[in-house]
């Protein structure tokens, strides 16, 4: 039993005029299928333009779709009665760390969710230090987040979203405007939250190198969906990403470039002990 | 000498919230010198100064202390034309996109060029060219620029700031958001512009890999203040220092220091793939 199912999705922007003629339509998603079981940690690829954001907003039915059906923990989104329970399941956070805390105080941010769920005020304490405990900011918690740095504030996000106990949480671009810093404590906050209380993550990035811990990888081109399979799998075809305007981790393209010079490497190394390993192995045997 | 020198930032001093207990020391005794035709990196960690420093080489905020050189003449001198300076040094802002505000991408372009009191058919020639400049395609022209993709929106406002024709073009963490082609592609397309038309380039990004590939020089900021001015070699042989401010080395820098470690004899200074890739090869006796 998947925890979200996108059926044939297709999803059109329409402009329209001063007379309210239709101006022109972008079909920015386009017969999209995928399901997602719980647990999962899902990462979305894909060149601007090519309907990721679109796609994401139909989980926790900011959109809602042209044509097909978005099936959220059994709830369609369609649902009206269901809205609230269905943001409470999935959770967004999305890509400027300034423009999503709203309180004037870290804990105070991270518990407007709660509150607004109507969740008694002593479980909402235990909500909000359960939260930031999860993401590493708990000592942060009586800081006014513009004293925070962006992978900080990017954290206290997550915080208030796994504050309403979301079975899933979508990350639209969370690392984007950070230091490298910042996206190492933002991934590792994701990862960790995936692994140790099994919520189903779905991340959307433009840096390769953080999809690599993922189960599955999802590429889009053009409102669909071009590729799909394990990090291990997606990496290896260095030439097709590239035809979709997208890399490989550095530490691939250096193996890649390797390999291409002569090296008998294994396709698709995501990892530099991957890499290490692989290339002590070759020295013995050239020895 | 002087003429070397196409702007100095002389020890600039710049506070928010002046007057109140609340003020930040965001810049503190900055100095630094950009040559003609160079390609300059800024990098350090979010909150490090980094947006408050470039918008003081344009002088869109005044320090207060210290001041800028511009081809020699000080740009805070009262009777000096700071609006002509805007056209001279082009700042594309960090998420320039918010700024965005007319109705179509081609109005967006010509904002720009048409406020230096231009005719009309400099305006539009300059706008096309810079729209093309940045890969976006004709459909896209009378599109509303809020119709676009996050991507697509960063390249018109790149778009509105090269239609000016800028001198210096500094560009505050362009690549945020881009694809990794379109990251390429922009990189290129400045290294493209640097190499044409001559003109200095200062680039501000997280990205340590596009810094080491493409740069001439970095500036390291911590906390308001300049820690580094070096080479990317040099710079990026302090792995340990730039950790420990939020920042790190190039990725391959840590696999070459592992394969060293691992008992492969590379050259762990490489801070680029090719020069990755070389150094592997040569430890690896590899005859290509
Ligand atoms: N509000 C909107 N109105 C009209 N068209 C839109 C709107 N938002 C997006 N589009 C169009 O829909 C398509 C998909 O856009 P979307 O934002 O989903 O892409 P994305 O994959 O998230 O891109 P990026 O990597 O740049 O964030 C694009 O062609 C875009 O121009
Ligand atoms: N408009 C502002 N008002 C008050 N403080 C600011 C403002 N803009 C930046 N700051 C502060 O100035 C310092 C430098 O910020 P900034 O120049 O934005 O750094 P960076 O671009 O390197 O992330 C930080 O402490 C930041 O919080
Ligand atoms: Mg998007
Ligand atoms: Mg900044």
């Amino acid at each position: 039993m998947g925890i979200i199912h996108i059926n044939k999705v297709t999803y059109e922007y329409i402009r329209r005029d001063e007379e309210n003629n239709v101006e022109g339509i972008t079909t920015a998603v386009d017969g999209v299928s995928l399901a997602v079981e719980p647990g999962e940690f899902i990462a979305i690829l894909g060149h601007n333009g090519s309907g990721k954001s679109t796609l994401a907003k139909h989980i926790n039915a900011i959109l809602y779709p042209s044509e097909g059906s978005v099936v959220v923990d059994g709830m369609d989104t369609k649902d009206e009665d269901a809205l609230l329970k269905i943001r409470q399941t999935a959770g967004m956070v999305f890509q400027n760390p300034d423009n999503q805390i709203i309180g004037q105080i870290v804990e105070e941010d991270v518990g407007f969710g709660p509150e607004n769920m109507g969740v008694p005020t002593k479980e909402i304490w235990e909500r909000v230090e359960e939260s930031l405990k999860a993401v590493g900011m708990y000592e942060y918690r009586s800081y006014s987040p513009n004293k925070l740095s962006g992978g900080q504030k990017q954290r206290v996000s997550i915080a208030s979203v796994i504050a309403m106990h979301p079975k899933c949480i979508i990350l639209d671009e969370p690392t984007a405007m950070l230091d490298p810093m910042g996206r190492r404590e933002v991934i590792r906050a994701v990862r960790a939250l995936n692994d140790v209380e099994k919520i189903t993550m779905i991340l959307i990035t433009h840096y390769m190198e953080e999809v690599i811990y993922a189960d599955r990888v999802f590429v889009m081109d053009k409102g669909k969906v071009a590729m799909s399979g394990t990090p291990k799998e997606i990496f290896s075809r260095v030439s097709e990403l590239r035809e979709l305007r997208l890399d490989v981790p550095q530490v691939t393209e250096l193996a890649y470039e390797l390999k291409r010079a002569g090296v008998p490497l294994p396709d698709g190394i995501l990892t530099r002990e991957e890499l290490t390993e692989a290339l002590k192995k070759i020295r013995m045997m050239g020895q | 000498m002087m003429e070397n020198m196409k702007l100095i930032a002389d020890h600039l001093v710049y506070e928010y919230n002046k007057g109140t207990n609340q003020t930040v020391r965001a810049l503190d005794d900055v100095s630094f010198v950009i040559h003609p035709g160079e390609f300059l990196g800024l990098i350090g960690h979010t909150g490090s100064g980094k947006s408050t420093l470039v918008q003081h080489l344009n002088a869109l905020l005044r320090p207060d202390g210290g001041t800028i050189y511009y081809d020699g003449a000080d740009v805070f001198e009262k009777s000096y034309d700071r609006k002509a300076l805007r056209g001279k040094v082009g700042l594309v802002f960090q998420y320039p996109e918010h700024q965005l505000f007319e109705e179509t991408v081609f109005k967006e372009v010509c904002f720009g060029p048409n406020n230096m009191g231009l005719d009309i058919k400099e305006v539009e020639q300059r706008a096309y060219a810079a729209i093309a400049r940045v890969g976006l395609t004709e459909e896209c022209l009378d599109q509303s620029p809020f119709d676009l993709s996050g991507g697509q929106k960063r390249r018109v406002a790149i778009a509105s700031v090269l239609a000016m024709q800028p001198e210096i073009l500094v560009l505050d963490e362009p690549t945020a958001g881009l694809d990794p082609k379109g990251r390429d592609e922009l990189l290129s397309m400045i290294m493209d512009l640097r190499e044409t038309e001559g003109i200095s380039i200062v680039l501000v990004s997280h990205s340590m890999e596009d810094v080491a590939e493409y740069v001439d020089r970095i500036i390291v900021m911590d906390k308001g203040k300049i820690l580094y001015d070096d080479t990317p070699k040099v710079v990026f042989a302090h792995a340990k220092e730039l950790e420990a401010i939020g920042l790190s080395a190039p990725q391959v820098t840590y696999i070459l220091q592992d394969l060293k470690s691992a008992g492969l004899d590379v050259d762990t200074t490489g801070i680029t793939l090719a020069e990755a890739r070389n150094t592997i090869l040569e430890a690896l006796h590899w005859k290509g």
